[in-house]
């Protein structure tokens, strides 16, 4: 019997016959993929308000009592954990993954719908365990979101009883339902795309969305397992995080274990979770620009093999998050080394969208707005991680109010603006309504002026040596009067940006019912998802055949052709062919023939 | 592929030949969804028996006291003379017999042979229900017999029970979910519902089974000899 790839065989699609299937425990991908997307956003709000009630005591300590010191640090983990693993994973992966790669595919569907509908409905409960935290015992864990033993188990850090017991095990359940996720994403991208689309000709959202997600296959089982390693410290009163340790006079009942193991298990998640974060950002970003901007991406190939370059790097650099634990100096010249080396394939990202805009037909739409202030907070992060990837500039810097502009301005600010460059992007999509443009505009600048002036004057913040994590900074000679002045002009554009996501909100709402009816392809996007026959794409996706591919995903201001862009699934017979298969990154064909 | 060769004009060699072979049209791997899905499962799941090993290497030396004498606690007397570690490598012998049985269960699917496919999944389902038992066992007798507990133990290194619970408590239910697996298939083969499809579900729910089986010679050799 010929071998027919499974593509090509008739697939059970489960109509949904009731409301209930459509909308609650639905198998399509969209669905998924907006329940994700909804659910993530939520608790993401909560991150933010626990992010505004820790600048209110910082800018003005004594005269809020809103929160109190345990709450302070209570609200520092919950913040941190929300906002990395349960807001920037769950939507990058759950909400874009989903709902992009079966399109940008040209698949009905996910490999397993059934799997993807019980990936979202275990994250669901793996929020819900988190959100528990909230209203038991001492209430959520204060230990940072990097959970560090022995302080997450001592009776001073709060939420030491079941603040800590529920955290873990939500990540735990988390990372159940990310894997159910994860294996339908990579095996959708693998093995289930339509015909003519080799992998060279996926969009950069797709690969960027692949390779975080096989970052994520093999990282969160390290995080997997330090979590049942320190829930087994935490209740069976075992030793793997724990040493000797005396508290408040007794010695507790611990000895011989190792909390640096559990620091090298937590950064061996924890590194390749920022590339879990940041890799779909550069994909989906890749796209905005190279849309707008009516210019084939450049440098597609390298453009791929930076992407996976990162994705490997990423796994050998994770000790460069525990420079001061002591370690040897030839360990930390290593993870210096490795370090900088993985600023490599990540300035070449930049080199080539900044390439991409170069004497490009830019269109200053919305989504454009969010994607180019990223590339701006994007190296100003990433230059700031050249200092921190130093073993010497590291040492005084850390812990201080650097590394919280560092990480915030990287792996914050940047991942986020292009979640609001790919919301706005993929909404008439989505919804098939168009979004308000001008208050898109009025939310962009905003963000982006506001989160400018919270976090650049953090820097200086840090070079005064002023230290994270503190409920407040009382009165110290090394801290001057005008640092105070400044965290009080910190927490005003904190607030002010805080407030102004209001915008985006009422924008998506009120463009649902009152947005103007979107064209199918309102960016004149050259990729399959805007190629779909119904907007928004029904079950289904592709009514009665699936389409095919004859080209990359960049054809925009092809020379002689119709449009300024070619759709994927145009045939060569109809328009030109400048399939950039084996494009030469050293000439730039597009123009060259322009 | 008739579309894709309109403009690939050249086969390409050296490199580019390589990934335009490996990222080819439609699918990269000829194998079913289910096959390469549990293929990266697999990959998935040794990172995280990796991490548990290394943590207990790591633990292993961080503690202060000594380690205890494993061959000496996993022994049984019979007849009086104590034979290190003998229930172990009856357990590990029952484990590779399993693979055995498996493999050629996955060799009759594909012959379409239905009830001898039944028949073998379910020795190698009853091997692994033979492991576990013996584990259940071994676990009773360290508890109630040698007093071991994850916190503490009589030997030495409280982190002598704490890895010892861990780790084969996790390979333990590994085992134990993949005999439901597995019996869950056999029964399906033996209904009939893979006659249209084909029986690769044997050879992926065989893929599980011997996974089982390797990382189980790893633990036995990282924590039974070492």
């Amino acid at each position: 019997m010929a071998y027919v790839p499974l593509a090509d065989q008739e697939q059970e699609l489960h109509h949904p016959h009731s409301w209930v299937t459509k909308y609650v425990w639905s198998q399509d991908h969209k669905v998924i993929a907006v329940q994700y997307g909804g659910t993530a956003i939520a608790v993401g709000v909560v991150a933010l308000v626990l992010s505004l009630l820790m600048r209110l005591q910082l800018g003005f300590p004594e005269t809020f009592d809103l929160i109190d010191p345990s709450s302070y640090y209570q609200s520092v983990t919950m913040h941190g954990m929300i906002m990395v693993v349960y807001l920037l994973t769950a939507l990058f992966l759950g909400g874009f993954g989903n709902y992009l790669i079966p399109l940008m595919c040209g698949a009905r569907d996910m490999v397993f719908p059934f799997l993807n509908m019980l990936s979202y409905w275990v994250y669901l409960l793996s929020v819900l365990i988190l959100m528990a935290s909230f209203f038991v015992g001492e209430g959520p864990t204060g230990a940072g979101w990097t959970l560090y033993p022995p302080q997450t188990n001592m009776a001073g850090t709060p939420g030491h009883d079941s603040g800590i017991v529920l955290m873990l095990l939500s990540l735990a359940v988390f990372i159940v339902a990310f894997t159910m996720g994860g294996l339908n994403y990579v095996v959708t991208v693998l093995q289930n795309r339509c015909r003519g689309l080799t992998m060279m000709r996926l969009p950069l959202s797709v690969w960027g969305i692949f390779v975080a997600t096989c970052l994520g296959l093999f990282a969160f089982p390290a995080l997997l397992v330090s979590a049942i390693m320190m829930l087994f410290d935490t209740l069976l009163g075992t030793s793997f995080f724990m040493p000797a340790v005396i508290e408040s006079g007794t010695p507790l009942d611990h000895n011989g274990g190792s909390p640096i193991l559990f620091q090298h298990l937590f950064w061996f998640f924890g590194h390749p979770e920022v590339y879990i974060v940041a890799l779909p950002a550069f994909g989906l970003v890749s796209d905005v620009l190279s849309t707008h901007a009516r210019k084939n991406i450049f440098g597609y190939r390298m453009m791929v093999w930076a992407i996976i370059a990162i994705g490997g790097l990423s796994f050998i650099v994770w000790a460069h998050h525990m420079y001061v634990s002591g370690m040897h100096p030839y360990f930390g010249f290593f993870f210096a080394t490795t370090t900088l080396i993985i600023a490599v394939p990540t300035a070449l990202k930049v080199y080539n969208w900044v390439l991409t805009l170069w004497e490009g037909d830019i269109r200053l739409n919305a989504p454009m707005y969010f994607a180019i202030g990223f590339i701006f907070t994007f190296i100003h992060g990433g230059l700031t991680g050249l200092f921190l990837g130093n073993v010497v500039i590291d040492l005084p810097l850390s812990d201080t109010y650097f590394v919280v502009a560092h990480f915030h301005m990287v792996m914050g600010v940047s991942p986020v603006l292009v979640l609001f460059a790919a919301l706005y992007h993929w909404y008439p999509k989505i919804t098939g309504r168009m979004f308000h443009e001008g208050m898109a505009k009025v939310h962009f600048w905003c963000t982006f002026l506001g989160t400018y002036a919270i976090y650049l004057p953090m820097h200086y913040l840090g070079f005064l040596g002023v230290p994270r994590r503190y409920y407040a900074l009382g009165s110290t000679d090394f801290i001057p009067q005008s640092a105070h002045d400044l965290n009080t002009t910190i927490t005003i554009a904190a607030l002010f940006v805080g407030a102004s996501q209001l915008l985006f909100f009422i924008n998506i709402f009120w463009s649902l019912r009152n947005g103007k009816k979107a064209d199918p392809n309102p960016w004149g996007s050259a990729s399959l998802e805007w190629q779909t026959p119904d907007t928004p794409p029904v079950h289904g996706n592709w009514g009665p055949e699936l389409p095919t591919v004859y080209r990359w995903a960049y054809d925009y201001s092809v020379p002689g052709a119709h449009q300024d862009f070619i759709p994927q699934n145009t045939p060569e017979s109809v328009e030109p062919t400048v399939d950039e298969q084996h494009f030469d990154p050293d000439h730039d064909v597009s123009k060259a023939d322009l | 592929m008739s579309e894709l060769a309109v403009n690939q004009a050249q086969p390409q060699s050296g490199l580019d030949g390589l990934v335009d072979d490996w990222t080819a049209d439609k699918q990269t791997y000829h194998v079913p969804w289910g096959k390469a899905m549990m293929w990266i499962f697999l990959v998935s799941d040794t990172f995280i028996f990796t991490c548990f090993l290394t943590g207990y290497l790591n633990v292993r030396m961080t503690t202060t006291q000594p380690w205890p004498p494993q061959s000496e606690i996993f022994a049984l007397s019979f007849g009086g003379a104590p034979i290190p570690l003998i229930l172990i490598a009856i357990m590990t012998f029952v484990l590779i017999s399993s693979s055995g049985t498996m493999a050629m269960a996955v060799n009759m699917g594909y012959r379409k042979d239905k009830m001898k496919t039944f028949w073998l999944m379910c020795a190698t389902a009853a091997f692994g229900v033979t492991f576990v038992s013996m584990q259940a066992f071994e676990w009773s007798k360290l508890i109630l017999d040698e007093g071991v507990r994850p916190w503490g133990n009589p030997f030495g290194a409280p982190q002598f029970g704490s890895v010892f619970f861990m780790i084969t408590g996790f390979h333990g239910l590994h085992v134990s979910a993949g005999v439901i697996y597995l019996l869950i298939v056999a029964f399906k083969v033996k209904r009939g519902d893979y006659d249209k499809k084909g029986f690769e579900i044997v050879e992926i729910a065989g893929l599980y089974w011997h996974f089982v089986d390797l990382v189980w010679v790893f633990i036995f050799a990282f924590f039974y000899l070492l």
